[in-house]
């Protein structure tokens, strides 16, 4: 955070944060890699933005120690960690033009005249804000606004640059091309980027990692296809993306894998799914099961019965009951969908023994 | 549409009793003053000529603006700091603050004129402590002119300057100078090239009103200033009741309000009424 033009790397050791009895942040302990970035994502509430805000040093921790690259910068105030930032509604300067809000963190650092002309210019260009320059924000959209933020935040090449929820205010539209500038924009700078957000679609389509928050409490970190494939509980499959969850029992270890009895039948399970207890649940992911007429020996599958099918264009989704009652959907072609409700609605569920994973029984 | 057009019968219904009443107190009256500034002693415009060429009456305008700049300029720096503390500062302050704000507002005018001669006056309390301690040995003249006035006015003025401040800081995003810090902006440059350019609405505002509002200050300057440092109002007050001399008492009276009215529209131009309050 403090060598401009170089990424910033982090270590947050045992953060915690207390706002009178409520624990905000809890025994979070973290690194963040250089030009790495990272998605903290979670529910409002979670502590998400509480940690980014103690990364910006504008919230003091009120437990654990925050290093970036190597130094102790626990108690160094915002000013001085000069971490780049985007925040929600983009907070820029409203009496200033954009060229002025672009200038202004290097001001602040009294560059010279010349310089702060060629950075603000290079960035302008960048960000694709030319003939922009002379407006006032309350002159641009609001996309337009947000390439301001993101200018200013990164003309001074910080070490991280730390995003709060940057979309939020944007439609649909306008968000994707944006996530696709902040892609490219982390790709060209180089810059450790720390993003929050809500949105896991936006997590996972952004970040090398994804840190998932509930309840003040970090809950795991990783790659997007890691947190989504294999989730370390129930709240971080659910808070994913869509899941199908079979209630699995006489569950144990067996050769690289699992199995156990669902609805009578047999099930395996390759790869990290090992039995945590003899009752466990069986998860997978929409996408991953298919439907087919009748049973295949050695293939993981349950019988089902289509209740009813959403149609969504590339796709249709299937919503089916099994045997025992268990609700479960799936996504599949549409022609399979419309041959599968024409034969009596009486379906065979299956999936690849990779693609299941087995979460605690009951609990989270 | 119907809805619409009994709405604003029953608006217009509900303004009148305030209109007729400032019709019939004050635009009426005032038509009599212009009046008698055209028609006193004779018809014509002598009235505005002498206004003109008279230094007595110069020098008094020239005296008003001069202390309502003053008046204007102390009243909303200290207004300022005061507001910051009020909007901002923690629980306790505010309370202090606002204590501070609204306690002039429930002692009169004059009251608070006369308790400025007792502090200030050559026997008053200040000189009394000052030479108790030594620091002067004869009384320091702080009454009976300008600068009497001046603390006298600004002292009741603060308050009115206070609001439109207080609205604009207000309704500041907190985030904006959050992103000033984190852009690596000190406390200090913060304040001056961040916040206070986003309330320069609120400075604009309460600098305006404290202006108007110095411009026909009448009791203060009259018993502070002692008979010595005259200022517009005053000297209404004199060419109407003492020399009488309505015609050119008249004349003065209609420029300053003329001024004020400019000022007025300036200020609504400005400033949005909303943010006043």
């Amino acid at each position: 955070m403090q060598q401009p033009g170089r990424a910033a790397e982090i270590k947050a050791i045992g953060i915690g944060k207390s706002f009178g009895s409520f624990r905000a942040l809890d025994d979070l302990t973290l690194d963040i890699g250089r030009g790495e970035f990272l998605t903290l994502l979670g529910p409002s509430g979670s502590g998400k933005t509480t940690f980014l805000m103690i990364l910006a040093g504008f919230v003091q921790p009120t437990d654990g120690r925050l290093y970036s690259d190597g130094v102790d910068i626990t108690e160094r105030p915002a000013e001085q960690r000069a971490a780049g930032m985007v925040f929600q509604g983009y907070a820029l300067f409203p009496h200033m033009s954009v060229e002025a809000n672009i200038a202004f963190p290097l001001k602040v650092r009294k560059k010279s005249a010349a310089e702060i002309k060629r950075r603000v210019s290079e960035m302008v260009e960048r960000v694709g804000l030319k003939g922009h320059e002379k407006k006032l924000p309350s002159q641009l959209s609001g996309g337009q606004q947000q390439r301001v933020a993101l200018a200013r935040a990164l003309v001074f090449e910080p070490g991280v640059l730390l995003l709060d929820e940057p979309f939020s205010a944007l439609d649909k539209g306008l968000r994707g091309q944006m996530q696709a500038e902040m892609k490219r924009l982390h790709q060209e700078t180089g810059t450790t980027f720390v993003f929050v957000t809500h949105d896991q679609s936006e997590a996972l389509a952004l970040s090398s990692r994804v840190a998932i928050f509930n309840h003040g409490k970090l809950l795991q970190v990783g790659a997007p296809d890691e947190v989504y494939d294999r989730p370390a509980n129930r709240f971080v499959a659910e808070f994913l993306g869509e899941i199908n969850m079979l209630p699995l029992k006489g569950v144990r270890n067996a050769d690289n894998g699992a199995t156990g009895l669902c609805e009578d039948r047999t099930i395996t399970l390759r790869g990290n799914a090992s039995a945590v207890g003899s009752n466990a649940i069986l998860a997978i992911r929409p996408e991953y099961m298919s439907i087919a007429p009748e049973a295949t020996a050695g293939e993981n599958g349950i019988a089902a019965t289509a209740v009813a099918s959403t149609y969504l264009g590339a796709a249709t989704r299937l919503d089916l009951t099994t045997r025992q009652g268990a609700k479960v959907t799936v996504s599949v072609p549409n022609e399979v969908a419309a041959s599968a409700l024409s034969k009596g609605n009486s379906v065979w569920l299956t999936w690849p023994a990779e693609k299941g994973f087995l979460l605690p029984d009951g609990g989270q | 549409m119907k809805a619409y057009l009994s709405d604003r019968m029953g608006a217009a219904l509900l303004m009148a009793p305030l209109l007729l009443f400032l019709g019939a107190a004050y635009a009426w009256p005032f038509f009599g003053v212009v009046n008698w500034s055209f028609t006193l002693p004779e018809p014509g415009l002598g009235q505005y000529g002498t206004l003109l060429s008279d230094p007595l009456v110069q020098s008094v305008f020239v005296r008003t603006l001069r202390i309502a700049a003053i008046v204007t300029i102390v009243s909303v720096a200290a207004a300022y700091a005061i507001t910051l503390v009020w909007v901002r500062g923690t629980p306790a302050q505010r309370v202090i603050a606002e204590f501070c704000i609204l306690v002039p507002f429930w002692i009169s005018v004059l009251t608070r004129a006369f308790g400025w001669v007792a502090l200030l006056s050559n026997r008053g309390l200040f000189n009394t402590w000052l030479q108790a301690i030594g620091f002067i040995s004869e009384p320091l003249t702080l009454v009976r002119n300008e600068f009497g006035v001046i603390v006298g006015m600004t002292h009741f003025l603060i308050p009115f300057a206070v609001f439109p401040l207080a609205s604009s800081m207000r309704s500041l995003d907190d985030r904006v100078l959050l992103a000033a810090r984190g852009l690596g902006s000190s406390r200090m440059r913060t304040f001056w090239s961040v916040f206070v350019p986003m309330t320069r609405s609120g400075i604009i505002g309460s600098a305006l009103i404290v202006f108007v509002f110095s411009l026909g200050f009448f009791v203060t300057p009259a018993i502070l200033g002692g008979g010595r440092s005259v200022m517009v109002a005053e000297l209404i007050y004199l060419r109407i009741f003492q020399s009488p001399d309505w015609g050119l008492g008249a004349a003065i009276s209609v420029v300053l309000v003329l001024f004020v009215g400019t000022l007025m529209a300036l200020l609504f131009r400005y400033v949005r009424p909303k943010q006043l309050i």
